[in-house]
Protein backbone atom coordinates (compact mmCIF):
# COMPACT_ATOMS: atom_id res chain seq x y z
CA UNK A 1 0.00 0.00 0.00
CA UNK A 2 1.10 3.31 -0.94
CA UNK A 3 2.01 5.82 1.94
CA UNK A 4 -0.93 7.67 1.35
CA UNK A 5 -3.42 5.14 2.09
CA UNK A 6 -1.06 4.11 5.00
CA UNK A 7 -2.60 7.66 6.42
CA UNK A 8 -5.81 6.89 5.70
CA UNK A 9 -5.40 3.78 7.53
CA UNK A 10 -4.61 5.83 10.35
CA UNK A 11 -7.22 8.24 10.48
CA UNK A 12 -9.34 8.11 13.81
CA UNK A 13 -12.41 7.65 12.66
CA UNK A 14 -14.31 6.21 9.25
CA UNK A 15 -15.79 9.75 8.28
CA UNK A 16 -11.72 11.33 8.76
CA UNK A 17 -11.32 8.56 6.67
CA UNK A 18 -13.12 8.51 3.92
CA UNK A 19 -12.32 12.28 3.83
CA UNK A 20 -8.89 11.65 3.30
CA UNK A 21 -9.43 9.61 1.11
CA UNK A 22 -11.76 11.86 -1.04
CA UNK A 23 -9.16 14.96 -0.75
CA UNK A 24 -6.08 12.71 -2.30
CA UNK A 25 -8.51 11.93 -5.29
CA UNK A 26 -10.05 15.11 -5.83
CA UNK A 27 -7.01 17.29 -5.25
CA UNK A 28 -3.87 15.22 -6.96
CA UNK A 29 -5.43 12.95 -9.57
CA UNK A 30 -2.33 10.38 -9.89
CA UNK A 31 -0.81 9.64 -12.95
CA UNK A 32 -0.96 6.17 -13.61
CA UNK A 33 1.31 4.10 -16.12
CA UNK A 34 0.03 1.98 -18.62
CA UNK A 35 0.84 -1.07 -16.59
CA UNK A 36 -0.75 0.25 -13.27
CA UNK A 37 -3.57 0.91 -15.57
CA UNK A 38 -3.94 -2.31 -16.77
CA UNK A 39 -4.05 -4.10 -13.25
CA UNK A 40 -6.17 -1.44 -11.94
CA UNK A 41 -8.53 -2.41 -14.51
CA UNK A 42 -8.48 -5.84 -13.60
CA UNK A 43 -9.09 -5.39 -10.38
CA UNK A 44 -12.08 -4.04 -11.44
CA UNK A 45 -13.30 -6.80 -13.50
CA UNK A 46 -12.54 -8.83 -10.62
CA UNK A 47 -14.31 -6.85 -7.87
CA UNK A 48 -16.88 -4.90 -9.67
CA UNK A 49 -18.86 -8.30 -11.53
CA UNK A 50 -21.69 -7.65 -8.57
CA UNK A 51 -23.16 -4.21 -8.97
CA UNK A 52 -23.37 -4.29 -5.22
CA UNK A 53 -20.23 -3.53 -3.48
CA UNK A 54 -18.47 -5.73 -1.10
CA UNK A 55 -18.94 -3.89 2.08
CA UNK A 56 -22.56 -4.04 1.59
CA UNK A 57 -22.62 -7.46 0.79
CA UNK A 58 -20.89 -8.57 3.83
CA UNK A 59 -22.93 -6.27 5.98
CA UNK A 60 -25.94 -8.45 3.86
CA UNK A 61 -24.64 -11.67 4.63
CA UNK A 62 -23.59 -11.31 8.45
CA UNK A 63 -26.85 -9.42 9.21
CA UNK A 64 -24.51 -6.14 10.68
CA UNK A 65 -23.16 -3.44 9.25
CA UNK A 66 -19.66 -3.68 8.66
CA UNK A 67 -19.59 0.68 9.76
CA UNK A 68 -20.31 -0.59 13.45
CA UNK A 69 -16.94 -1.17 14.06
CA UNK A 70 -14.62 1.82 15.27
CA UNK A 71 -11.44 0.35 15.01
CA UNK A 72 -10.43 0.38 18.61
CA UNK A 73 -8.17 -2.99 18.01
CA UNK A 74 -9.11 -4.94 20.81
CA UNK A 75 -9.99 -8.14 18.99
CA UNK A 76 -6.58 -8.15 17.04
CA UNK A 77 -4.94 -7.38 21.02
CA UNK A 78 -6.77 -10.81 21.84
CA UNK A 79 -6.12 -12.75 18.60
CA UNK A 80 -4.66 -16.13 19.23
CA UNK A 81 -3.57 -16.03 15.69
CA UNK A 82 -2.40 -12.77 15.41
CA UNK A 83 1.33 -13.46 15.12
CA UNK A 84 0.69 -15.25 11.96
CA UNK A 85 -1.55 -13.05 9.92
CA UNK A 86 -0.13 -10.81 7.24
CA UNK A 87 -2.73 -7.61 8.72
CA UNK A 88 -4.26 -7.74 11.99
CA UNK A 89 -8.22 -8.87 12.05
CA UNK A 90 -9.25 -5.16 12.81
CA UNK A 91 -7.46 -3.90 9.55
CA UNK A 92 -9.50 -6.28 7.14
CA UNK A 93 -12.67 -4.49 8.57
CA UNK A 94 -10.88 -1.53 7.49
CA UNK A 95 -10.12 -2.01 4.36
CA UNK A 96 -13.59 -2.99 3.62
CA UNK A 97 -15.20 -0.01 5.05
CA UNK A 98 -12.72 1.81 2.86
CA UNK A 99 -13.77 -0.05 0.26
CA UNK A 100 -9.69 -1.68 -0.49
CA UNK A 101 -11.21 -5.01 -1.38
CA UNK A 102 -8.62 -6.32 -3.03
CA UNK A 103 -6.31 -5.90 0.24
CA UNK A 104 -8.94 -7.34 2.05
CA UNK A 105 -10.00 -10.03 -0.09
CA UNK A 106 -6.45 -11.54 -0.65
CA UNK A 107 -5.08 -10.99 2.55
CA UNK A 108 -4.46 -14.12 5.14
CA UNK A 109 -5.73 -13.37 7.82
CA UNK A 110 -9.30 -14.39 6.98
CA UNK A 111 -8.16 -17.69 6.03
CA UNK A 112 -5.55 -18.06 9.41
CA UNK A 113 -8.62 -16.50 11.61
CA UNK A 114 -9.27 -20.18 13.43
CA UNK A 115 -12.82 -18.84 14.18
CA UNK A 116 -12.49 -18.89 17.66
CA UNK A 117 -15.07 -15.92 18.46
CA UNK A 118 -13.02 -14.42 21.37
CA UNK A 119 -13.23 -11.15 19.32
CA UNK A 120 -16.54 -11.60 18.93
CA UNK A 121 -17.35 -11.86 22.60
CA UNK A 122 -14.99 -8.97 23.40
CA UNK A 123 -16.26 -6.64 20.59
CA UNK A 124 -17.16 -3.49 22.64
CA UNK A 125 -19.82 -2.69 19.63
CA UNK A 126 -20.81 -5.85 19.81
CA UNK A 127 -19.66 -6.68 16.26
CA UNK A 128 -19.10 -10.24 15.35
CA UNK A 129 -15.96 -10.07 13.82
CA UNK A 130 -15.69 -14.27 13.45
CA UNK A 131 -18.42 -13.92 11.45
CA UNK A 132 -17.43 -11.04 9.29
CA UNK A 133 -14.57 -13.13 8.16
CA UNK A 134 -17.01 -16.18 7.20
CA UNK A 135 -18.38 -13.36 4.71
CA UNK A 136 -15.03 -12.25 3.40
CA UNK A 137 -13.45 -16.03 3.19
CA UNK A 138 -16.88 -16.62 1.09
CA UNK A 139 -16.32 -13.76 -1.14
CA UNK A 140 -12.89 -14.03 -1.99
CA UNK A 141 -13.84 -17.92 -2.85
CA UNK A 142 -16.62 -16.87 -5.11
CA UNK A 143 -15.11 -14.01 -6.60
CA UNK A 144 -11.93 -16.94 -7.72
CA UNK A 145 -9.35 -14.47 -6.10
CA UNK A 146 -6.37 -16.23 -5.36
CA UNK A 147 -5.97 -17.57 -1.81
CA UNK A 148 -2.59 -17.66 -0.34
CA UNK A 149 -3.25 -20.31 2.22
CA UNK A 150 -3.94 -22.65 -0.07
CA UNK A 151 -3.61 -26.05 1.78
CA UNK A 152 -6.23 -24.23 4.54
CA UNK A 153 -8.94 -24.00 1.75
CA UNK A 154 -7.61 -27.52 0.23
CA UNK A 155 -8.19 -28.92 3.72
CA UNK A 156 -11.64 -27.65 3.45
CA UNK A 157 -12.29 -29.08 0.74
CA UNK A 158 -10.90 -32.37 0.84
CA UNK A 159 -13.35 -32.35 4.17
CA UNK A 160 -16.39 -31.60 2.58
CA UNK A 161 -15.57 -34.02 0.01
CA UNK A 162 -16.20 -36.56 2.32
CA UNK A 163 -19.70 -35.78 3.82
CA UNK A 164 -20.84 -35.20 0.18
CA UNK A 165 -19.82 -38.44 -0.64
CA UNK A 166 -20.92 -40.49 2.86
CA UNK A 167 -22.69 -37.99 5.04
CA UNK A 168 -20.49 -37.83 7.79
CA UNK A 169 -16.12 -37.24 7.79
CA UNK A 170 -13.98 -39.86 7.09
CA UNK A 171 -10.99 -39.76 8.22
CA UNK A 172 -9.17 -42.16 5.99
CA UNK A 173 -10.46 -40.77 3.41
CA UNK A 174 -10.08 -37.02 4.30
CA UNK A 175 -6.21 -37.71 4.70
CA UNK A 176 -5.88 -39.10 1.52
CA UNK A 177 -8.02 -36.83 -0.33
CA UNK A 178 -5.62 -33.59 1.49
CA UNK A 179 -1.93 -35.37 0.28
CA UNK A 180 -2.90 -35.50 -3.22
CA UNK A 181 -3.91 -32.30 -3.30
CA UNK A 182 -1.37 -30.67 -1.43
CA UNK A 183 1.42 -33.30 -2.49
CA UNK A 184 2.21 -33.32 1.18
CA UNK A 185 2.82 -36.93 1.80
CA UNK A 186 5.34 -36.99 4.61
CA UNK A 187 3.25 -34.50 7.14
CA UNK A 188 1.46 -35.67 10.10
CA UNK A 189 3.39 -38.95 10.04
CA UNK A 190 2.35 -38.88 14.03
CA UNK A 191 -1.43 -38.81 13.60
CA UNK A 192 -3.10 -41.30 11.23
CA UNK A 193 -0.92 -43.92 11.31
CA UNK A 194 -0.68 -44.06 15.24
CA UNK A 195 -4.84 -43.66 15.19
CA UNK A 196 -4.79 -46.70 13.00
CA UNK A 197 -2.91 -48.86 15.39
CA UNK A 198 -4.98 -47.98 18.19
CA UNK A 199 -8.10 -48.96 16.55
CA UNK A 200 -9.83 -45.46 15.90
CA UNK A 201 -9.86 -45.46 12.39
CA UNK A 202 -12.17 -47.52 10.49
CA UNK A 203 -10.64 -48.53 6.97
CA UNK A 204 -14.65 -47.74 5.53
CA UNK A 205 -16.40 -45.03 5.41
CA UNK A 206 -19.72 -44.85 7.62
CA UNK A 207 -22.05 -44.05 4.80
CA UNK A 208 -25.43 -42.85 6.05
CA UNK A 209 -28.66 -43.74 4.35
CA UNK A 210 -29.98 -40.67 2.93
CA UNK A 211 -26.71 -39.77 1.09
CA UNK A 212 -29.14 -38.40 -1.58
CA UNK A 213 -30.40 -35.61 0.43
CA UNK A 214 -27.13 -34.73 1.25
CA UNK A 215 -25.44 -34.46 -2.07
CA UNK A 216 -28.66 -32.44 -2.80
CA UNK A 217 -28.02 -30.26 -0.31
CA UNK A 218 -24.74 -29.53 -1.71
CA UNK A 219 -25.63 -28.92 -5.09
CA UNK A 220 -28.25 -26.59 -4.35
CA UNK A 221 -26.10 -24.71 -2.14
CA UNK A 222 -22.82 -24.45 -4.78
CA UNK A 223 -24.21 -22.25 -6.67
CA UNK A 224 -23.02 -18.42 -6.55
CA UNK A 225 -24.64 -15.75 -4.93
CA UNK B 1 -35.98 -37.10 30.93
CA UNK B 2 -34.72 -38.81 27.68
CA UNK B 3 -32.15 -37.21 25.45
CA UNK B 4 -31.51 -37.57 21.98
CA UNK B 5 -27.72 -38.14 21.30
CA UNK B 6 -25.96 -35.72 18.19
CA UNK B 7 -22.66 -38.24 18.69
CA UNK B 8 -21.17 -36.52 15.57
CA UNK B 9 -18.12 -37.53 13.57
CA UNK B 10 -15.12 -37.22 15.88
CA UNK B 11 -16.75 -39.12 17.99
CA UNK B 12 -17.45 -42.42 16.03
CA UNK B 13 -13.42 -42.25 14.86
CA UNK B 14 -10.41 -40.08 16.29
CA UNK B 15 -12.38 -39.47 19.53
CA UNK B 16 -14.25 -42.69 19.79
CA UNK B 17 -13.24 -42.94 23.94
CA UNK B 18 -15.15 -40.16 24.28
CA UNK B 19 -18.06 -41.60 23.26
CA UNK B 20 -17.11 -44.77 25.04
CA UNK B 21 -16.64 -43.32 28.32
CA UNK B 22 -19.55 -40.72 27.26
CA UNK B 23 -22.08 -43.84 27.24
CA UNK B 24 -20.64 -45.89 30.46
CA UNK B 25 -20.78 -43.16 32.62
CA UNK B 26 -24.51 -42.18 31.92
CA UNK B 27 -25.49 -45.42 31.83
CA UNK B 28 -23.81 -45.49 35.86
CA UNK B 29 -25.75 -42.38 36.35
CA UNK B 30 -29.20 -43.50 35.21
CA UNK B 31 -29.41 -40.99 32.12
CA UNK B 32 -30.64 -42.48 28.84
CA UNK B 33 -30.93 -41.10 25.17
CA UNK B 34 -31.49 -41.88 21.55
CA UNK B 35 -29.38 -41.75 18.94
CA UNK B 36 -31.23 -39.39 16.24
CA UNK B 37 -31.33 -41.44 13.46
CA UNK B 38 -29.01 -41.59 9.99
CA UNK B 39 -28.03 -37.99 11.86
CA UNK B 40 -25.11 -36.16 9.72
CA UNK B 41 -22.10 -34.50 9.86
CA UNK B 42 -23.08 -31.05 11.27
CA UNK B 43 -20.81 -29.63 8.78
CA UNK B 44 -18.33 -28.32 10.96
CA UNK B 45 -15.62 -25.66 10.53
CA UNK B 46 -14.92 -26.64 7.13
CA UNK B 47 -18.73 -25.50 5.90
CA UNK B 48 -18.90 -22.55 7.62
CA UNK B 49 -15.77 -20.99 6.94
CA UNK B 50 -16.38 -21.42 3.43
CA UNK B 51 -20.40 -21.51 2.35
CA UNK B 52 -22.85 -20.07 4.78
CA UNK B 53 -25.92 -21.86 3.18
CA UNK B 54 -23.96 -24.82 3.32
CA UNK B 55 -23.09 -24.98 7.20
CA UNK B 56 -27.02 -24.12 8.46
CA UNK B 57 -28.62 -26.66 6.13
CA UNK B 58 -26.21 -30.24 7.03
CA UNK B 59 -26.58 -28.44 10.84
CA UNK B 60 -30.17 -28.25 10.58
CA UNK B 61 -30.86 -31.27 9.07
CA UNK B 62 -30.03 -32.99 12.12
CA UNK B 63 -31.92 -30.58 14.38
CA UNK B 64 -35.16 -31.58 11.96
CA UNK B 65 -34.48 -35.62 12.10
CA UNK B 66 -34.46 -34.87 16.27
CA UNK B 67 -37.89 -33.32 15.19
CA UNK B 68 -39.18 -35.78 13.64
CA UNK B 69 -38.14 -38.37 15.75
CA UNK B 70 -39.83 -36.51 18.88
CA UNK B 71 -36.70 -35.42 20.76
CA UNK B 72 -37.30 -31.94 22.42
CA UNK B 73 -34.11 -32.43 23.97
CA UNK B 74 -30.55 -33.05 22.57
CA UNK B 75 -26.85 -33.83 23.51
CA UNK B 76 -24.02 -32.74 21.53
CA UNK B 77 -21.39 -34.04 23.19
CA UNK B 78 -18.18 -32.16 20.62
CA UNK B 79 -18.25 -28.90 21.03
CA UNK B 80 -17.89 -27.94 17.76
CA UNK B 81 -21.21 -29.73 16.85
CA UNK B 82 -22.96 -27.66 19.80
CA UNK B 83 -21.60 -24.68 18.51
CA UNK B 84 -22.60 -25.46 15.12
CA UNK B 85 -26.04 -26.63 15.67
CA UNK B 86 -26.89 -23.91 18.25
CA UNK B 87 -25.53 -21.13 15.87
CA UNK B 88 -27.68 -22.35 13.34
CA UNK B 89 -30.78 -22.60 15.12
CA UNK B 90 -30.25 -19.25 16.14
CA UNK B 91 -29.56 -17.71 12.73
CA UNK B 92 -32.28 -19.10 11.38
CA UNK B 93 -34.94 -18.32 14.89
CA UNK B 94 -34.05 -14.44 13.86
CA UNK B 95 -33.76 -14.38 10.03
CA UNK B 96 -36.53 -15.71 8.05
CA UNK B 97 -34.68 -15.38 4.84
CA UNK B 98 -32.27 -18.01 6.23
CA UNK B 99 -34.73 -20.09 8.01
CA UNK B 100 -36.79 -20.01 4.40
CA UNK B 101 -33.84 -21.02 2.41
CA UNK B 102 -32.94 -23.75 4.78
CA UNK B 103 -36.37 -24.74 4.93
CA UNK B 104 -36.96 -25.21 1.37
CA UNK B 105 -33.40 -26.90 1.18
CA UNK B 106 -34.71 -29.28 3.53
CA UNK B 107 -38.31 -29.86 2.63
CA UNK B 108 -39.53 -29.43 5.83
CA UNK B 109 -40.72 -26.44 8.48
CA UNK B 110 -39.01 -26.08 11.57
CA UNK B 111 -41.97 -26.13 14.26
CA UNK B 112 -40.61 -27.22 17.12
CA UNK B 113 -37.98 -25.85 19.68
CA UNK B 114 -35.64 -28.44 19.67
CA UNK B 115 -33.00 -27.54 22.88
CA UNK B 116 -29.21 -28.80 22.06
CA UNK B 117 -26.82 -29.43 24.96
CA UNK B 118 -23.31 -29.58 25.71
CA UNK B 119 -21.67 -31.80 27.69
CA UNK B 120 -21.33 -29.68 30.81
CA UNK B 121 -24.89 -28.62 30.80
CA UNK B 122 -25.51 -32.74 31.24
CA UNK B 123 -23.99 -33.13 34.34
CA UNK B 124 -24.97 -29.92 35.68
CA UNK B 125 -28.91 -30.50 34.55
CA UNK B 126 -29.10 -34.52 35.81
CA UNK B 127 -27.38 -33.24 39.25
CA UNK B 128 -23.71 -33.50 40.41
CA UNK B 129 -25.05 -35.34 42.94
CA UNK B 130 -25.66 -38.40 41.10
CA UNK B 131 -21.18 -38.52 40.60
CA UNK B 132 -21.12 -37.66 44.03
CA UNK B 133 -23.21 -40.70 45.43
CA UNK B 134 -21.85 -43.16 42.85
CA UNK B 135 -18.47 -41.82 43.66
CA UNK B 136 -16.27 -44.82 44.45
CA UNK B 137 -12.95 -43.55 44.12
CA UNK B 138 -11.58 -40.08 45.93
CA UNK B 139 -9.41 -38.28 42.74
CA UNK B 140 -8.26 -36.04 45.17
CA UNK B 141 -4.63 -36.51 43.59
CA UNK B 142 -5.81 -35.12 41.07
CA UNK B 143 -4.88 -31.28 39.78
CA UNK B 144 -6.78 -30.96 37.28
CA UNK B 145 -6.75 -27.91 34.49
CA UNK B 146 -10.31 -27.34 33.66
CA UNK B 147 -9.63 -26.73 29.82
CA UNK B 148 -13.00 -25.27 27.63
CA UNK B 149 -11.31 -23.61 24.47
CA UNK B 150 -13.20 -21.44 22.71
CA UNK B 151 -16.97 -23.02 21.05
CA UNK B 152 -18.66 -24.47 24.81
CA UNK B 153 -18.76 -21.24 26.06
CA UNK B 154 -18.63 -18.64 22.94
CA UNK B 155 -20.81 -16.79 22.02
CA UNK B 156 -22.16 -16.17 25.25
CA UNK B 157 -25.30 -14.31 24.30
CA UNK B 158 -25.97 -17.43 22.57
CA UNK B 159 -24.87 -20.69 24.33
CA UNK B 160 -26.22 -18.55 27.77
CA UNK B 161 -24.88 -21.26 30.22
CA UNK B 162 -21.16 -19.74 31.64
CA UNK B 163 -19.11 -17.13 31.32
CA UNK B 164 -16.98 -16.26 28.26
CA UNK B 165 -14.01 -15.35 29.68
CA UNK B 166 -14.42 -16.65 33.03
CA UNK B 167 -16.73 -19.81 32.86
CA UNK B 168 -16.47 -22.03 35.92
CA UNK B 169 -18.94 -24.68 35.15
CA UNK B 170 -16.72 -27.98 34.16
CA UNK B 171 -14.75 -26.82 37.81
CA UNK B 172 -17.78 -27.52 39.53
CA UNK B 173 -18.29 -31.00 38.05
CA UNK B 174 -14.72 -32.05 38.35
CA UNK B 175 -14.88 -31.24 42.29
CA UNK B 176 -17.72 -33.02 42.32
CA UNK B 177 -15.36 -36.25 41.50
CA UNK B 178 -13.51 -35.18 44.34
CA UNK B 179 -10.39 -34.03 41.98
CA UNK B 180 -8.88 -30.96 42.57
CA UNK B 181 -8.73 -27.83 40.16
CA UNK B 182 -6.49 -25.17 39.72
CA UNK B 183 -7.13 -21.49 39.06
CA UNK B 184 -5.03 -20.93 35.54
CA UNK B 185 -5.37 -18.37 32.64
CA UNK B 186 -6.07 -20.06 29.38
CA UNK B 187 -9.32 -22.09 30.05
CA UNK B 188 -10.90 -20.53 27.23
CA UNK B 189 -7.78 -19.68 24.72
CA UNK B 190 -7.91 -21.05 20.99
CA UNK B 191 -5.72 -24.02 20.48
CA UNK B 192 -5.56 -23.75 16.71
CA UNK B 193 -8.71 -25.86 16.25
CA UNK B 194 -9.47 -26.98 12.28
CA UNK B 195 -5.83 -25.83 11.41
CA UNK B 196 -4.79 -29.38 12.90
CA UNK B 197 -3.73 -30.65 9.27
CA UNK B 198 -3.18 -27.67 7.25
CA UNK B 199 -1.00 -25.30 9.77
CA UNK B 200 0.14 -27.93 12.31
CA UNK B 201 2.93 -25.20 13.02
CA UNK B 202 0.10 -23.03 14.67
CA UNK B 203 -1.83 -25.65 16.67
CA UNK B 204 1.99 -26.70 18.39
CA UNK B 205 2.20 -23.37 19.06
CA UNK B 206 -0.51 -22.41 20.72
CA UNK B 207 -1.29 -25.75 21.99
CA UNK B 208 2.12 -26.10 23.69
CA UNK B 209 1.59 -22.58 25.65
CA UNK B 210 -1.90 -23.65 26.83
CA UNK B 211 -0.42 -26.90 28.47
CA UNK B 212 2.16 -24.82 30.04
CA UNK B 213 0.08 -22.48 31.47
CA UNK B 214 -1.57 -25.61 33.04
CA UNK B 215 2.14 -26.66 34.82
CA UNK B 216 2.82 -23.55 35.81
CA UNK B 217 -0.20 -23.30 37.45
CA UNK B 218 0.57 -26.60 39.06
CA UNK B 219 -1.75 -28.92 37.07
CA UNK B 220 -0.91 -32.62 37.26
CA UNK B 221 -3.83 -33.49 34.45
CA UNK B 222 -5.67 -31.82 31.78
CA UNK B 223 -9.19 -32.23 31.68
CA UNK B 224 -11.06 -31.35 27.53
CA UNK B 225 -14.69 -31.63 26.39
CA UNK B 226 -13.87 -31.13 22.84
CA UNK B 227 -12.44 -33.76 20.29
CA UNK B 228 -10.21 -31.13 18.40
CA UNK B 229 -9.16 -30.08 21.13
CA UNK B 230 -8.34 -32.89 22.78
CA UNK B 231 -6.56 -34.41 19.74
CA UNK B 232 -4.40 -30.80 19.18
CA UNK B 233 -3.45 -30.63 23.25
CA UNK B 234 -3.03 -34.98 23.48
CA UNK B 235 -1.99 -36.13 19.64
CA UNK B 236 -0.35 -33.03 19.08
CA UNK B 237 2.77 -33.87 21.78
CA UNK B 238 4.33 -35.75 19.72
CA UNK B 239 5.04 -32.99 17.24
CA UNK B 240 5.24 -30.73 20.26
CA UNK B 241 8.14 -32.37 21.49
CA UNK B 242 10.05 -32.27 18.16
CA UNK B 243 9.59 -28.20 18.18
CA UNK B 244 10.45 -28.35 21.84
CA UNK B 245 12.73 -30.85 23.13
CA UNK B 246 12.08 -29.78 27.09
CA UNK B 247 8.67 -30.33 26.48
CA UNK B 248 7.27 -33.51 28.53
CA UNK B 249 4.57 -35.41 28.46
CA UNK B 250 1.33 -34.13 29.70
CA UNK B 251 -2.19 -35.89 30.45
CA UNK B 252 -5.06 -34.77 28.59
CA UNK B 253 -8.78 -36.50 29.84
CA UNK B 254 -12.30 -36.17 28.50
CA UNK B 255 -14.68 -34.81 31.09
CA UNK B 256 -16.31 -38.33 31.01
CA UNK B 257 -13.11 -40.13 31.29
CA UNK B 258 -12.46 -38.52 34.65
CA UNK B 259 -15.93 -38.90 35.58
CA UNK B 260 -15.48 -42.67 34.88
CA UNK B 261 -12.78 -42.83 36.84
CA UNK B 262 -14.31 -41.62 39.46
CA UNK B 263 -17.21 -43.97 39.15
CA UNK B 264 -14.76 -46.65 39.72
CA UNK B 265 -14.28 -47.67 36.37
CA UNK B 266 -10.58 -48.85 34.52
CA UNK B 267 -8.60 -46.78 31.95
CA UNK B 268 -8.94 -49.67 29.43
CA UNK B 269 -12.63 -49.75 29.84
CA UNK B 270 -13.07 -45.76 29.75
CA UNK B 271 -10.54 -46.05 26.46
CA UNK B 272 -8.40 -43.72 27.87
CA UNK B 273 -5.36 -45.85 26.46
CA UNK B 274 -6.52 -44.80 23.18
CA UNK B 275 -4.53 -41.50 24.12
CA UNK B 276 -1.44 -40.61 22.70
CA UNK B 277 0.17 -39.40 26.09
CA UNK B 278 0.25 -41.78 28.73
CA UNK B 279 -2.35 -41.45 31.74
CA UNK B 280 -2.63 -43.93 34.76
CA UNK B 281 -4.28 -43.39 37.63
CA UNK B 282 -2.01 -45.46 39.95
CA UNK B 283 0.59 -44.12 38.74
CA UNK B 284 -0.04 -40.40 39.07
CA UNK B 285 -0.37 -41.43 42.91
CA UNK B 286 2.55 -42.81 43.22
CA UNK B 287 4.07 -39.83 41.73
CA UNK B 288 2.28 -37.76 43.50
CA UNK B 289 3.60 -39.50 46.56
CA UNK B 290 7.39 -39.71 45.84
CA UNK B 291 7.02 -36.01 45.32
CA UNK B 292 4.95 -35.11 48.31
S1 LIG C 1 -12.97 -4.95 18.82
FE1 LIG C 1 -14.79 -4.51 17.54
S2 LIG C 1 -14.82 -2.28 17.28
FE2 LIG C 1 -12.81 -2.83 18.06
S3 LIG C 1 -11.58 -3.01 16.20
FE3 LIG C 1 -12.31 -5.07 16.68
S4 LIG C 1 -14.22 -5.31 15.53
FE4 LIG C 1 -13.72 -3.12 15.55
S1 LIG D 1 -12.21 -15.52 15.60
FE1 LIG D 1 -10.48 -15.31 14.22
S2 LIG D 1 -9.99 -13.11 14.20
FE2 LIG D 1 -11.32 -13.49 15.96
S3 LIG D 1 -9.87 -13.77 17.66
FE3 LIG D 1 -10.38 -15.81 16.85
S4 LIG D 1 -8.78 -16.27 15.35
FE4 LIG D 1 -8.70 -14.04 15.76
Amino acid sequence: MSRKADEIMAADTLKDAKKLQASFISTEPFQESSKEKEKEKDNNKLFHIHERNVSDEISERTFQDVSLCYQCGKCSAGCPVRYYMDIAPNKVVRFIQLGYYEEALKSETPWLCAGCLACSVRCPKEFDLAKFMDAVREIAIEKGVEIKQENILKFHKAFLDQIKNHGRSYEVGLVAEYKMKTLDLFQDVDSAPGMFLKGKLDLLPHNIKNRKEIKSIFKKTSGKK
Amino acid sequence: MKYGYFPGCSLTSSAKEYDISLRKVIDKLGISFDEINDWSCCGATSAHVTNHKLSTALAMRNIMLAEQQGLDNIIAPCAACYNRLIISQNEIGKHTGIRKETEDLLSVKFKKDVKVFNILELFLKSGLNKIIENRKRELSELKAACYYGCLLVRPAAITKFDDAEEPESMEKIVEATGADTVDWNYKTECCGAAHSIARRDIVVDLSKKIIDDAITHGANVMVVACPMCHTNLDMRQRAMKRKYPDHKEFPVLYLTELIGLSLGMDEKELGIDLHYTNFKYADTLLNNSAKG
